[in-house]
């Protein structure tokens, strides 16, 4: 009998190298995204559930999953359910993502004056 | 199989990194949900500094506790969040499991399919936690993965290796140490860190 198939996140048991022992400081948009997390799935929200973050994770699907850090895996999943929950358009992440990555970059890079 | 890449680069200078594409991503998010009134900036000020407020010494007062109170390990083990509660503790809202370590029986804690953790009472998980090499090889190998630890578990003793989910998180009740007869529960409590809650070490003994 062929072995089944496993998802990218369903480890138990694989074998791996040694683990890595080093641990980094969290960055504060890692900290930002876990805070999202919790306001979404408090009491009084009610958003999303911990179930439904784990299976946007793991429909990232192979490549992706193994690619992103792990708050990069949470904010896509975030975002994904978000929109399929109808609370956030997709055209509208687009639009805003593109006018913070503007606001940055003019913050970084102020425009030089003639 | 393909080396993975490390999953956490180490912290940066910021000022020095250019932005990624999921760190727009969350501000965006943030934003729009702020616009949208599912909550406000105070909101999230508030979860994050509650987030820099849990650590491992919330968990460390319940095992103390537990190693002077048998009545109180009882009802730990029942239901941790209860016991929490009754020390003042916010254990959240999710069960979490108290596995007891004896002469016998050694307890290890692990998430295989992601990163499920007693948060609420030890702060966030560390990166190795999170790791695949952790993930794939403590439910199949626990004894040489608690030796990178450098911890050493007799063959006379059974290692269960608990794996948590979304619905039930787990933590050890680690054995106290010889010779802390004298020692007072708040001294008691820092010979319990976060990794001898995970199981991966054992308490430490008294100087």
């Amino acid at each position: 009998m062929k072995p089944h198939l496993r998802r990218p996140h369903d480890l138990g048991g694989l074998d791996d190298g040694p683990i890595d022992r080093n641990e980094h400081l969290h960055e504060p948009w890692e900290k930002q995204v876990d805070a999202i997390l919790r306001l979404l799935n408090d009491k009084t929200r009610n958003i999303l559930s911990i179930d439904e973050l784990r299976r946007g994770i793991e429909e990232l699907g192979p490549g992706i999953y193994e690619k992103l850090s792990y708050y990069e895996r949470w904010i896509a999943s975030i975002t994904n359910l978000l929109i399929e929950k109808n609370i956030l358009e997709i055209d509208e992440i687009g639009r805003k993502m593109a006018e913070i990555e503007r606001r940055w970059n003019e913050d970084r890079y102020p425009p030089k004056e003639s | 199989m393909v080396k993975k890449e490390p999953l956490h680069p180490h912290q940066r200078d910021l000022e020095d990194t250019p932005f990624t594409h999921y760190q727009i991503m969350t501000t965006a998010i943030t934003e729009l949900l702020f616009q949208k009134n599912i909550f406000s900036p105070d909101d999230l000020r508030a979860q994050l500094e509650a987030i820099d407020r849990k650590g491992p010494a919330d968990g460390a007062r319940l095992i103390a506790r537990a190693w002077v109170d048998p009545d109180f390990k009882e009802r730990m083990k029942t239901s941790v969040n209860s016991a929490a509660t009754e020390l003042g503790l916010d254990p959240g809202n999710i069960p979490i499991l108290a596995v007891e370590n004896t002469p016998e029986l050694h307890n290890v804690i692990v998430c295989t399919l992601c990163s499920c953790y007693p948060r609420m009472l030890i702060g966030l998980p560390p990166d190795w936690y999170k790791s695949r090499s952790y993930r794939a090889r403590v439910v199949r190998e626990p004894r040489t993965v608690l030796k990178e630890f450098g911890t050493e578990i007799s063959d006379k003793v059974e290692i269960r290796v608990h794996d948590s989910t979304a619905d039930l998180r787990y933590m050890v009740i680690p054995m106290k140490p010889d010779c802390t007869e004298s020692m007072d529960e708040s001294a008691l409590a820092k010979l319990v860190t976060r990794d001898t809650m995970i199981g991966v070490t054992l308490a430490k003994v008294p100087d």
